[in-house]
Formats: structure tokens, sequence, C-alpha cells
């Protein structure tokens, strides 16, 4: 069998058996990557020698009998480009940022290097993780494995293809209004975005900091909890870092989901809701009704003012966060200025693209003055109405089971030029990130076009253990799906692959 | 909301970019649309709705302010566009 078709956890346990090395699996991934590369363009930087190295050292170690309690030790995997890497470029997809190396490694960075994880490369990503297709990105837009005429979704796009395409073995992504869960959903791979605060952002590029979290892409739901282990923890350095009771997340994959109380909103199957999207989150959700779950329709209101909310916050966040980009510290200087206020300028309106450029001036206006109360607290107000919401459904059920987007992957270019429809794409994933809270998205089935859907579950905060177990459970009863094309074989509708 | 040529200006200005004739029009026909399509949270009442930052209500937490940040000036400055005696060059501010 070919190894790269492996989980991660299998790779593991037979880089451990001493079946296969360390080495032999990064040499064994870059020749699919080479095969596959030009067709997905899922990464922006390829780091094989280095990965290489670090491979051997890991092996040594491995021999000499340590990193026993590491079921991933010298599992290759990739990070997303907003993650900071010690002397690899972190770009975040964009030009402002072009030839920057970070001097220091983020905190996920250190765990995974800890846990003796190999990195591949850096995953490409909408610029600055603004976008909901990969289609922003400063290095092109990356393509569905599925079919290569769609987009992966986004943001973090590169690290759900590269996972769907067999390119690694799982991927680092973050996720501000949907990024991980949606770019999973539209690929065919599990993604998890942990609630607030368990896994420390320090060395994450900041898009919106009270959103923004960082989680784990894989092929299944039990790589997803081993990925947890290891990213998962408190770190002074981030200020909203939380410790839990409890980092055993793999112990929550139980087949067995008796008496687990499940809602489904109604209002998350309405206007807008592709049909056969639908169909396929209603038979996930039977599914866990046959397994012994108890699932019950309720009404939660809100959900039409979530992406409003989230787009005045997110925004203003992002033009304060993004002040840090001005051609003196890292990144691109324009060559053409008079003085220090042309400098800024200049160089901030060439390396910024449209998309940024537009969350910006959205931020810089909800923070003016005359329309801060009117609009930005206004939108904290509507945060806590949405949270509240949730605290209230959360009472009643264990989890929320709904959609991770209401339609299929779309086609390359039928979002990008009117932002406002590709904004109501996350309508099904931004309240999660407004209230802080856990969501997972599986696979749970195929459109008439072959394209994948995602159900996600959604839990109370620090409930990931009980959103894994009802997704690994879901998962048992789900065939594997692997994208039909990634040998080469011709691309649906006769596009050239 | 219409937004006008004025108001492009203004929050350009804010946000430090110099907007090209073009993307100074387009940014007002996105703006207008997405302002207009937010405008829907004015539909909710929110009297007495406490606006809420951080979702688990976490407070300040405080530590001793100590040195702990590993000194590289050599990697730092090598991300520079511009550098100048161990520092980063800038045009210059005072005339």
């Amino acid at each position: 069998m070919d190894i790269t078709s492996l989980s991660a956890l299998e790779l593991g346990s037979r880089i451990k058996a001493g079946d296969i090395t360390s080495m032999d699996a990064v040499r064994a991934q870059f020749e699919k990557i080479k095969e596959r590369e030009d067709r997905y363009s899922c990464y922006i930087t390829l780091t094989q020698e280095q990965a290489l190295r670090r491979a051997e050292q890991v092996q040594r170690r491995i021999e000499a009998g340590e990193l026993r309690n590491q079921p991933l030790a010298g599992v290759p995997m990739a990070l997303k480009d907003n993650i900071c890497t010690r002397g690899v470029l972190t770009s975040c997809a964009s030009k402002i940022l072009e030839g920057f190396k970070p001097p220091y490694d983020a905190a996920v960075t250190e765990r995974l290097e800890a846990a003796g994880a190999v990195m591949l490369g850096k995953l490409n990503m909408d610029e600055f993780a603004m976008g909901s297709t990969t289609e922003t990105s400063c290095y092109g837009p990356v393509k569905n494995p599925w079919d290569t005429g769609r987009v992966p979704g986004g943001s973090s796009g590169g690290a759900a293809a590269a996972a769907a395409a067999e390119e690694t073995w799982y991927a680092i992504g973050s996720d501000t209004g949907g990024s991980i869960r949606q770019p999973s959903s539209f690929c065919g791979v599990t993604g998890m975005k942990p609630t607030y605060g368990a896994v420390s952002r320090y060395g994450l590029i900041a898009y919106a900091s009270s959103l923004d979290q960082i989680g784990p892409i894989a092929r299944n739901v039990s790589d997803c909890a081993a990925v947890m282990e290891i990213i998962a923890g408190w770190d002074k350095r981030d200020s909203t870092s939380v410790r839990l009771d409890d980092y055993k997340f793999t112990d929550a994959l139980v087949d067995d989901v008796k008496g687990l109380r499940i809602g489904i909103p109604r209002s998350y199957l309405g206007e807008g809701l592709d049909p056969e999207v639908k169909e396929a989150v209603i038979g996930a959700a039977k599914a866990l009704e046959a397994k012994g779950a108890a699932v019950e329709y309720f009404d939660m209101g809100m959900v039409d003012y979530a992406i409003p909310a989230y787009y005045v916050i997110a925004s203003a966040e992002a033009s304060s966060n993004l002040s840090r980009f001005d051609g003196v510290k890292y990144g691109y200087r324009t060559p053409d200025f008079e003085d220090l206020q042309e400098m800024y300028k200049k160089t901030r309106d060439d390396g910024f693209g449209m998309e940024v450029k537009r969350r910006m001036l959205i931020g810089a206006f909800v923070l003016s003055s005359g329309y801060y109360d009117a609009y930005y607290i206004k939108a904290l107000q509507v945060k806590a109405l949405i949270k509240k919401g949730f605290d209230e459904a959360f009472e009643k059920y264990d989890i929320i089971i709904g959609p991770t987007a209401p339609t299929t992957a779309p086609r390359l270019g039928e979002n990008l030029s009117d932002p406002l429809k590709m904004y109501l794409g996350d309508i099904y994933t931004v309240s999660v990130n407004l209230a802080g809270l856990p969501g997972i998205s599986v696979p749970c089935g195929t459109d008439s076009s072959g394209l994948p859907i995602g159900v996600q579950m959604i839990g109370q905060t620090f409930s990931e253990k009980t959103l894994l177990r009802a997704a690994y459970a879901f998962e048992k009863t789900m065939p594997g799906m692997r994208p039909p094309q990634l040998d080469g074989a011709a691309v649906k509708g006769g596009e050239q692959a | 909301m219409a937004i006008t040529d004025k108001t492009i200006d203004y929050v350009a200005a804010l946000a430090k970019l110099d907007l090209t004739a073009e993307e100074k029009a387009r940014a007002r026909e996105d703006l207008g649309n997405i302002i207009d399509y937010v405008d829907k949270m004015n539909e909710l009442d929110v009297t007495g709705v406490e606006p809420m930052s951080h979702v688990l209500g976490c407070s300040n937490v405080f530590r001793e302010d100590e040195v702990t940040s590993v000194p590289d000036p050599e990697g730092i400055l090598a991300n520079a566009p511009e550098t100048k005696d161990g520092g980063f060059k800038v045009p210059r501010t005072v005339v």
C-alpha cells in the first residue's frame, strides 16, 4: 500500500514498529507532492532538505526509545502560512510580508516539534486569512482536489486541500469565522476549531484576535484528536490562553453516543441551504439517532445577525492588528516615496490585496467617531445575545448539529467579485467563533456532482471530547472518502488537470 | 447608507492607504453594500445588553514584569527593508 494514503496515526504506529522510517515517509510524501502540486497549489513553501534532516533526528530519538508517548512522532505535517516558523518564510499569502522569516517559532510550532513532528512546508491560504475560497492569496488560488475547477474553501484552503490530496498526513490551520471547518467540508476532510483559549496563538499572525483559534485538519477524527493532544495547552505568552481540566482527547474516541442529546436548530435548515446538503446533514443526525442519541429540532434565533456582527468585529480588529505592517520592520517597502507618511500609505496600498484593504476600510469606518456606538458596540451586544442563545440551547442539548456551509464548493471565480455573497457562505460557522465555542466538520456524503458535504457539530465551551466522541461515532457509519482523480485521471467537466 | 467620496478619503487616511481612483470607486460601492447589510443589526432591540468583548469573562491576569525575550537583534533586523547602525532605517521625520 502507498504509505501516503495511511492515516497519521497508522503511519505513526508503523514508524514506531520499525516497519518504515520517518525519512521514508518524507521521501514518499515529496514524490506525491511533486506529482500533484502543479494541479492543486496547496503549498507556498516546501522545506524538503530541512524535513529530511529533521526526520533523521526524530528517527534517532525514536530508535533510542524516546518519544514513546508521542503517537505522531516522525509523521510529516504542514502548517498554514500564518503560523510563525523560525527561519522559514511566513507570508500570510501577502506581498506585504514578502521575504519575512520569523526570528522565532509559534507556540504550536514548538509543541509539534517537541512531539516529534516533521514539517513538510507552509500552506497556501487567503491573504491574512481573509476570504472563504483561498483565491485572495498573492500566490494564486488553491484548487479543490475533488474538482480542480472548484475552490477548496478558505481561508485554510491549502491545509484542507493538502490533507485531501494526500500531500500531507495532517495540517494545522486557523479559524476566525469558519476557516478550518468550511474548507474541510469542501475538501471532504475533518477539521476542528477548538474552544477559544484552548490552543495558544503565540506566533499566529493575528487577523481578529477575539475570534482567532488554531486547530487541526486531518483525514479522520482520530487524527484530529491526536493532533489536539499535541497543540492544546496553556501558554503564558497568549493572555487568552486557558488551562483545561483534561487534555486526553483520544480517550473520547469511543463508538458510543447512547443518551447523547442532539439539537438541530430549524433556522440552520432554512432558506439558502442547498437541498442536497440539507438531506446529507439530516442523514447524519439520523445515523447518530440510530446509535442511541436523542435528536430534537428546536428554535434558535439570531442566525441572521451573526454575519453582520462578525464582519463588524472582525474588520475592526483587523484594521487595528494590520496597522503593524508599515514597511519599517519587515516585508515589503515601496521604492517610491518622499516622506514617512507617503512611505506608509504607498507600501500598504501596494502590499495588501483588495479583500484585506476592504476589511481594513470597513474596520476603520465602524471604529471611527460617530459610528463606533452604532456599529462596533452594537456588534458586541449582538455577540452577547448570540452567546446567550447558545447557552440556553446547551442547557437542553449536549451538541448542536447543522451544516458547515450552505453549499458544496463553488467554482473558481464565482464569489470573488461579490464580497457580500462570499460573506453569506459563512452563515453557519461565524456564530461559533463569536461565542468562542468548539466546532468540528466531518464529511457526511457527496452531492450529485460528487462534491463533498460536511456536517458541523458544535459544543459548549471546553466540550471537545463530547464533540470528538460524536464525530467518531458518526464517522464509523460512513465509508471512507478520497478524491477520485488523485492519481492523475481525467478531471470532471472536461477541465484540464 | 450612501458612502461619499469624503467618507472614503477619511477612512482611507485612518487605514493609511493611498488608494487609486479606481480602488476608491470600488471601495465606495462595496462599503455601501456591506454597511447596508450590516444595518440589519438595527432590527434588534439591544437595550440593556452589556457589550461582550471576551466570551469566557476572563479578567486581567497579572504577573511580575520580568525580561524574558531572547535577544536576537540580527534575526530581527534581517527582516527589515532598510537598517542602519543596528536600527530600523526610516525616512526623515523631522524637517
